[in-house]
């Protein structure tokens, strides 16, 4: 299996050293050319405005969109999570509009709120240990859209989503990139 | 999940934030358009300061970090990380830029170094970059906590040289580590004046535990390249795009040529009509007392 990581910026290194040691070829991908080579494809953490500006000017949010809504795998983690929604409170960027959600930005503070936690994930039998940086959470989900984990608001007490999937995408709000644990990236590469 | 029972500020959610950042370029802004500029440009961030070090250089003196407020207005005006730097050993302004919300501190030479002794920076939630001309160096810096590691590149002077020694140097003495018996890494922690354990973990390892990006004298899109295909995960660019004479273009192309550093004609394409690149400053002709890299050893 092939599987591509958006290498415009962010720690798209990470995603593929783990996809290879799980036995897939990891490739980066920086063009539609290379986008069209690759099975499933990682949208790593990084800065959201800045993934979004290169994917713009170097012609890739088409490309981008009819492969994932033609059915290829995807897993956005934290800045991927942002781009594949199709809005974001407060702030306009480009998006992908593919996942429907609306993301908040920054939703738990600057980088001193920053966490490391254990979360429960549905389907899963352990908690994974996730690694939030200055990260997004959902602020509202579309209909077809499954919660695979959430967490609280510590203002409002509402349940937050930060592990969402719509068919074959995957979008997370936190790092599994960052650990040693490889449960979500087997199932990206199980999904169907 | 109860997030009140999470950890905040530990390695991996501060060394995680500059993984975040890679292939990136991290610019210098003095004011709010500065910053909205540089956004809008695609940096992954930016330093928020009250002189580029062109200017620091030449306004001359004792180098303080920022006034709060221009801090303040900068970290509310955009939505990507807001960094900010504090004198060498200073632990105070280190303690007000995090109490003013700053997502990294740059503890830095372009600044007047107040002691001889870096920050404690495992004191801190917020995490710290810091300046390195060699493995020894950035070895010090990272068990003082350091989470991020940058060339000591002669700022404000346009002039790359220097960062490229330095990425270098550090390229060259983690290989040499890596062939090193395990009973000759002691000896090799002395000469590098560097703790055993992670002169041990880099040899192993065979790259720095945290992120290094290239810092001082980045001005072209070219350089911005150079720093890329020689080792480094990211760019910052001090006075290089708002000395030059067209900033928002010339941010745009560093942006560009950081991420495409490999494909020459793309790097042809943006080096195209970006205007007058700042004036540099050659680092023979600086006086012994001037080189800032030579601060906070």
């Amino acid at each position: 299996m092939r599987i591509g990581a958006l290498a415009l910026q962010g720690d798209f290194r990470e995603h593929l050293h783990v996809v290879r040691a799980l036995g897939a070829d990891g490739v980066e991908v920086r063009t539609a050319d290379e986008l069209e080579t690759v099975d499933a494809l990682i949208i790593p953490g990084g800065e959201s405005t800045a993934i979004g500006r290169l994917a713009t000017i170097y012609g890739l949010i088409e490309p981008l969109r009819d492969r994932i809504e033609a059915g290829m795998p995807v897993l956005g983690t934290c800045a991927g999570m942002i781009f594949l929604a199709s809005g974001t409170l407060r702030y306009e960027q480009p998006q992908l509009g593919v996942l429907d959600v609306v993301v908040e930005r920054n939703a738990f503070g600057r980088q001193v709120d920053s966490f490391e936690a254990d979360l429960d994930v549905t389907g899963f039998a352990d908690p994974v240990h996730a690694v939030f940086i200055r990260a997004p959470w959902i602020h509202k989900v579309g209909g077809d859209v499954d919660v695979l984990a959430a967490v609280e608001d510590p203002e409002t007490g509402e349940s937050r989503p930060v592990f969402v999937r719509q068919g074959r995408i995957l979008a997370t709000s936190f790092h599994p990139e960052l650990t040693n644990d490889t449960r979500i990236h087997e199932l990206l590469m199980e999904v169907d | 999940m109860n997030t009140s029972a999470s950890e905040r500020g530990t390695d991996l959610v501060k060394r995680g934030l500059a993984e975040m950042l890679k292939g990136g370029v991290i610019m210098d802004v003095v004011n709010v358009e500065q910053a909205r500029i540089a956004e809008e440009a695609g940096a992954v961030a930016v330093m928020a300061l009250e002189r580029v070090p062109a200017d620091i250089r030449a306004h001359g003196g004792v180098a303080r970090m920022a006034d709060p407020s221009i801090v303040e207005e900068i970290v509310g005006s955009v939505s990507i990380p807001v960094m900010a730097k504090s004198r060498i050993g200073h632990f105070v302004e280190a303690q007000v830029l995090e109490s003013l919300g700053v997502d990294y501190i740059d503890e830095s030479e372009v600044l007047t170094p107040v002691d001889e002794n870096h920050i404690d920076k495992w004191n801190f939630t917020v995490p710290f970059v810091c300046g390195a001309k060699d493995l020894g160096e950035a070895l010090r810096r990272i068990g003082e906590g350091a989470a991020m590691i940058r060339t000591k590149g002669e700022p404000g002077t346009g002039n790359v040289i220097e960062a490229v020694r330095h990425m270098r140097m550090m390229n060259r003495q983690i290989r040499q580590l890596t062939v090193l018996d395990e009973n000759e890494l002691m000896a090799a922690a002395k000469e590098l004046r560097a703790p055993y354990l992670l002169v041990k973990e880099v040899a192993s390892t065979g790259k720095l535990p945290v992120v290094n990006f290239a810092a001082g004298g980045i001005a072209t899109p070219a350089d911005a390249a150079l720093m890329m295909q020689l080792g480094c995960d990211g760019v910052f660019v001090g006075s290089g795009i708002f000395k030059s004479g067209d900033p928002s273009v010339r941010a745009r192309a560093i942006v560009e040529a950081t991420t495409f550093y490999q494909d020459a004609g793309k790097i042809a394409k943006v080096s195209r009509n970006l205007g007058e690149a700042m004036v540099g400053i050659n680092i023979d002709t600086l006086a012994p007392e001037d080189r800032m890299q030579d601060r906070g050893l």
